[in-house]
């Protein structure tokens, strides 16, 4: 292997205050949530405890976590169900480059660039002139689709551009249906894309904030009871759940990146042996 | 019998079409409506009067407010794009293997799955007039009184912004440089030209989708924000889309709605000028 110019340690440097710019807040507030009782909101650490942890066990200090915690796990799934549906419809669809497709196209990519905050205010708007009542599961499942579907469909783009369409070709000659060739070889094949489209799904929901705002009614979901916190709250108790609610997101993706794994492997493993033999 | 493609495109497209007909056209619509009515202090009533759009563009206040966010959109800008194509350059052409690369990667992107608002918080306890900054900075000798602009200003504002959106540069430009034909490279090294030759007159102009994609990102992200503003700033600083939420705070929603069409119009010809630049489709 040749020698590393100078130039990749400078660059390597570089990369690794880059992590640390990326993590080291994090984990400067997951040390800072085993504050002690009577520590505060930054350095020194006044012992080491578990006591803003309980906190949150507690009614009193926090108000309703666990129901928002509930509501966003609930509507975060509800988003990302629909996404991967939609996605993968809308990108068979734009294969095919039908009339009219262009527009819809920009509407997406509006969809994607339109301040956040307009979607709240003209969703809000529209429910509250038709005298419907806004609710997380309606109002605010259908905005966060207008953040989410965007990039299901950017990634089924992304998919669609690498596909190669001798396998369905090589389906239909064996007299495969439409249908058959969708459900027994484009869909397997496209399937740990899927995976990634699922991700992006339920993780932008989980986390928005600013298309939910006015969206989601008299019941918070997480993102939003964690600013409100962040107004009347001056313990570390929001430490301990911004620490439990990252290591929750860190848990939900690593399980996605391990399917994604295991999806490969089980290809791998079950792939066809087509040639093999001779 | 074999459908029309345009007939089966468009059936297979009818939920998106739905969703964002429902929940994208119908609230721009209605938000450009409501931008001409009119408001009372606790409720808005139809009309069809300029009051709104007069008014905000009589303000002096407003003209410094959109100002400011083309502040923060270009300073911001700036910094992740030099970030993000040095990250993404390092990755994609000093990293050999490619398990080590994806590992790389992935590390990168991660936090862009979790939430913005406790990233935010997060900087608390870095930047308070307490925190590890000015701990650091005293002890260090730097200065001898807590510096007071760490937080609570355009400084933490900035700050948040490059923080949170530096991966919608490295994400893009990264995919860009990785299609990027090797052979051109060692072409040009065969020629005698430098690294930094080679990273001026062939990696940087053939990594333009990639630059012009993640600028498109970060600059719609920091123009329609308000809450990095309000929340980094301490409520001190302003941006356009605080305007449109201390107006909603307000019930003065027509008000809202004619900035927000502003707003509305300002970024998306932005983006108009960008697109220009770049087939989005064929970049995937």
């Amino acid at each position: 292997m040749e020698k590393r110019p100078l130039s990749f340690y400078v660059l390597a440097v570089f990369f690794g205050l880059f992590v640390l710019f990326l993590y080291g807040p994090t984990l400067t507030i997951g040390i800072l949530s085993f504050q002690g009782p009577g520590g505060g909101l930054t350095f020194p650490m006044q012992g080491v405890s578990l006591h803003w942890f309980r906190e949150l066990f507690e009614q009193q200090a926090v108000g309703d976590i666990w129901g928002a915690f509930r509501r966003s796990f609930v509507l975060g799934l509800m988003v990302m169900i629909t996404t991967v549906v939609v996605s993968v419809m809308a990108g068979l669809a734009f294969r095919k480059r039908f009339k009219g497709s262009a527009v819809l196209f920009y509407m997406a990519i509006t969809s994607l660039v339109i301040p956040s905050i307009l979607i709240s205010l003209g969703v809000g708007l529209i429910f509250n002139q038709l005298g419907l009542k806004v609710h997380w599961a309606t109002s605010g499942f259908g905005s966060q689709l207008t953040w989410t579907l965007p990039f299901g469909l950017l990634i089924m783009f992304a998919v669609f551009n690498r596909f190669d369409k001798s396998y369905e070709e090589a389906a239909r000659d064996q007299g495969a249906t439409h249908w058959q060739t969708i459900r027994h070889v484009v869909l397997p094949i496209i399937a740990p894309s899927l995976i990634g489209v699922a991700l992006f799904g339920f993780t932008l929901s989980y986390d928005e904030f600013a298309r939910t705002l006015l969206t989601s009614g008299s019941y918070n979901t997480l993102p939003l009871e964690v600013f409100g916190m962040t107004t009347n709250v001056t313990t570390p108790v929001i430490y301990a759940l911004g620490t439990l609610t990252t290591l929750f997101s860190f848990g939900i993706i690593g399980a996605f990146m391990l399917s994604v794994w295991i999806a490969g492997r089980r290809r791998a493993r079950l792939g066809s042996d087509a040639g093999k033999g001779v | 019998m074999a459908m029309s493609r345009h007939v089966s495109g468009w059936l297979q497209a009818a939920p998106l079409t739905v969703v964002l007909g429902g929940f994208l056209i119908a609230p721009i619509i209605m938000i450009v409506v409501v931008s001409f009515w009119g408001a009372t202090e606790y409720s808005i009533y139809p009309a069809f009067q300029f009051d709104n759009y007069s008014y905000l563009f009589g303000s002096a206040v407003v003209w410094k407010v959109f100002l400011a966010t083309f502040k923060y959109a270009l300073i911001t800008w700036a910094f992740t794009l030099a970030i993000g194509f040095t990250v993404a350059y390092f990755l994609a052409f000093h990293v050999r293997s490619q398990a080590m690369q994806t590992a790389l990667f992935l590390l990168c992107t991660i936090p862009f799955w979790t939430s913005n608002i406790i990233r935010m918080i997060s900087w608390i306890p870095f930047l308070g007039r307490n925190g590890i900054a000015n701990s650091a900075l005293i002890s260090w000798g730097v200065v001898d009184q807590p510096v007071e602009w760490l937080l609570y200003s355009d400084f933490s504002v900035i700050l948040a912004f490059v923080h949170l959106y530096t991966l919608f540069m490295v994400v893009p430009i990264f995919n860009t440089m990785m299609r990027i034909d090797r052979s051109l490279i060692e072409a040009a090294v065969d020629n005698g030209a430098s690294a930094f030759q080679t990273l001026r007159h062939v990696i940087l102009p053939l990594t333009k989708p990639g630059i012009m994609i993640g600028t498109i990102f970060v600059v719609t992200l920091v123009m329609g924000d308000f809450i990095t503003v309000r929340f980094m700033s301490g409520s001190q600083k302003a941006n356009v889309g605080r305007l449109i939420s201390n107006d909603i705070a307000l019930l003065q929603y027509p008000s809202a709605a004619a900035t927000s069409v502003v707003l509305l119009i300002t970024v998306l010809m932005v983006i108009g000028i960008l697109l220009r630049f770049v087939n989005i489709r064929k970049e995937l």
